[in-house]
């Protein structure tokens, strides 16, 4: 992180002490902001435990409308599909985002690299709405043939066992996540190639490696952990998402492994979604807690991933 | 250097007199791409399928120069070629969504907006009135209206804390931190603690738009913190201490030199900011609800958004026109944001030298 201010305050003490208080409520209010925030995230977890927690024991027959008889069984399948979705959103989406961040940081020649970053910003300003509509009404159809061919050859695989003929499948939710996922991996990884110090790189030039050489030899092993955390932001982007997956997967009862078929279990998110305007008494508490444990694990991640990113920042700072 | 002074062995005096390896001709890469088209090109010709041509195509490239590039140049710069090709490769895969998903959501939207869709709402008043989307493009203003009222004054202010006031403290650092975490809340969260959140204060069933704004500014203020710090941090320091010398006291520098200097940043941040919420659905499904009518008060009632409205409307037969040109409004909505965004943020940036 560059900073152009010294660790110094430049303020001199009479500058915060005297002119009528004014300071002193300036900076209060500031303070107060900040204390908002905090108090937002906390409201945030006690608001969900408040009204879930009686999500948690509710009668037998709540959970049996849903996909199991008790609260574990009713969302592990959710668990399940969330995480399908999201492995298979990484699957296609880390490889694609660290060649892109490649492209912007090491290939593209200076007046094509900021419009290349642009142009990936902008699948991050597509609205997510946009992107479940596309995906469910277009791209499904698009992907059958896709995945008939992977019945086809790979068949005696159980994850390609039966292919739904609508399309509209874990999998193509996973790709829809993929793209809704790239921008924040390449944004974080572009970052970190772009650190690479250059006398690394021109060491490894002057030996007479070639470009992938010199990025195998200098780039990656300089990158490596910011990858990790944009791989696990990524993660936390795509176990959270709902309208993807919601207007793109047609939802089933029972958790499957067949990922072609459109009978699995909706994710976490997607379910709250999709179950949300149902009256039936206990079901909206029964989301609630739901949308705990999403928050829960979301925060676990993010707060991993960033907990990566600033301890690689102070490393560099120093 | 001692190798220099050695003779050079005369056994292999092809190779050892050239001091350079053998190289395919500069436009080698030119070359392979030219015929790279033409059989996609012919692919095409012959009855495939567009995608297939391009991906065969991009295969024939892909194998060419690589294969070409070590009968000549050997191993390494074989495997180099190959890399730079699949790594520009990651660049054009990324594209083909965007400019597929703009395609199709302007050919349908286009032919779906008229004047009597812009003007007028979903609610029939007869049989045969025309209905458009107006009560779902002014649900949309005032909604992420809170949002931003909401937001931007408490995430500027909580940057103005951390980089001027809370500099290295434990406090500061304990919310920056936090604030990136928060970043990554799934908007359906947001909706959910919206929504137990209000109807513990005001009784089940209770909907409104102000509760829709409390949601997308949960997910608002990070973004909004994390661009004015990064733009209160290239304010440069003398200015502050100008301003000092002046005998100004620190919160009249901060209100009257540094976030003018900072202004055209943060509204940059602020309004992509804006064009990042203005698409949420998630939360206002939960806590918004959904609507034909245009309901104008944000506190009672229930208030449609253009994103709830295509999600609502997908899937009943016979509301494409709605639906996509729903899209298509809101996608103009957002990509005029960013560009105001970008350029606000050129006009506004203070000038240099």
């Amino acid at each position: 992180m560059t900073t152009t201010k010294s660790d110094l305050d430049a303020a001199p003490a009479w500058a915060t002490r005297k002119a009528g208080g004014g300071d002193a409520v300036f900076k209060g209010t500031a303070f107060a902001s900040a204390c908002v925030i905090l108090l937002a995230l906390a409201g945030v977890f006690v608001f969900l435990s408040l009204k879930g927690a009686q999500g948690f024991t509710q009668p037998t027959e709540v959970y049996q409308r849903g996909y199991g008889d008790s609260f574990i069984g009713y969302v592990l399948p959710l668990l399940g599909g969330t995480v399908i979705a999201a492995v298979i959103a990484l699957i296609i989406a880390v490889p694609l985002a660290i060649g892109i961040a490649l492209v912007i940081t090491q290939y593209a020649p200076p007046w094509l690299a900021s419009p290349v970053a642009y142009v990936i910003d902008l699948l991050a300003a597509v609205p997510s709405v946009i992107y479940g509509l596309w995906g469910g009404l277009f791209l499904a159809p698009k992907l059958v043939p896709v995945y008939q061919w992977f019945h086809d050859t790979l068949g005696f695989i159980p994850l390609f066992g039966k292919v739904a003929t609508s399309g509209r499948s874990i999998s193509t939710a996973g790709v829809v996540l993929a793209i809704m996922i790239l921008p924040i991996i390449t944004a974080i990884s572009r970052e970190v190639f772009a650190r690479t110090p250059r006398l690394h790189r021109e060491a490894a030039l002057a030996l007479g490696a070639t470009r992938w050489e010199t990025i195998r030899m200098t780039v990656f092993p300089y990158g490596r952990s910011g990858v990790v955390s944009a791989v696990m932001l990524g993660l936390g982007r795509a176990l959270g998402e709902t309208l993807a997956v919601v207007m793109v997967l047609s939802p089933g009862t029972i958790f499957t492994i067949d990922l072609f078929s459109g009978s699995n279990t909706p994710s976490i998110a997607a379910n709250v979604a999709l179950k949300y305007s149902e009256r039936s008494p206990g079901t909206l508490e029964v989301l609630i807690a739901t949308g705990l444990v999403l928050f829960v694990m979301t925060f676990v991640v993010n707060f991993a991933a960033r907990y990566i990113v600033a301890r690689q920042e102070r490393k560099f700072a120093v | 250097m001692t190798s220099l002074d050695q003779p050079t062995r005369t056994s292999s005096d092809r190779v050892a007199t050239s001091m350079v390896s053998a190289r395919l001709p500069q436009r080698a890469p030119l070359m392979v791409a030219g015929i790279a088209v033409a059989v996609g090109a012919l692919c095409l010709l012959l009855g495939l399928g567009l995608v297939p041509a391009v991906l065969i195509g991009a295969l024939v490239y892909l194998v060419a120069l690589p294969v070409w590039s070590l009968s000549i140049e050997g191993r390494r710069t074989a495997t180099d070629r190959m890399m730079t090709g699949l790594i520009w490769a990651t660049f054009a895969i990324a594209l083909a969504p965007l400019i597929s998903l703009v395609w199709q959501v302007i050919a349908r939207g286009v032919p779906a907006i008229n004047s009597t869709f812009l003007t007028y709402s979903g609610f029939k008043t007869s049989l045969d009135a025309p209905t458009g989307v107006y009560h779902a493009i002014i649900g949309t203003l005032i909604i992420t209206a809170g949002a931003a009222i909401i937001s931007v004054p408490i995430g500027i202010m909580t940057a103005v804390y951390l980089i001027e006031y809370g500099k290295k403290n434990s406090f500061a650092r304990t919310v920056t931190f936090l604030v990136d975490v928060m970043t990554g809340i799934p908007s359906i969260v947001a909706g959910l603690f919206a929504f137990a959140m209000f109807t513990l204060l005001f009784g089940p069933g209770y909907k409104s738009a102000i509760g829709g704004s409390v949601a997308l500014s949960l997910l608002m203020v990070p973004t909004v913190v994390r661009a004015t710090e990064e733009m209160l941090r290239l304010v440069p320091d003398d200015l502050r201490e100008a301003s000092y010398a002046l005998g100004t006291p620190k919160w009249r520098t901060i209100t009257k030199v540094v976030l003018p200097t900072a202004i055209g940043g943060i509204i940059t941040g602020v309004t992509l900011a804006i064009s990042r919420v203005i698409g949420e659905t998630a939360p206002l499904l939960l806590i918004a609800g959904a609507t034909d009518i245009t309901n104008t008060n944000p506190f009672s009632g229930d208030m449609t958004t253009l994103p709830v409205l295509i999600f609502g409307k997908r899937t009943s037969a016979g509301n494409e026109d709605i639906i996509w040109g729903a899209a298509l409004v809101l996608i103009v909505i957002v990509m005029l944001l960013n560009l105001v965004a970008r350029v606000l943020g050129k006009v506004l940036s203070p000038k240099q030298g």
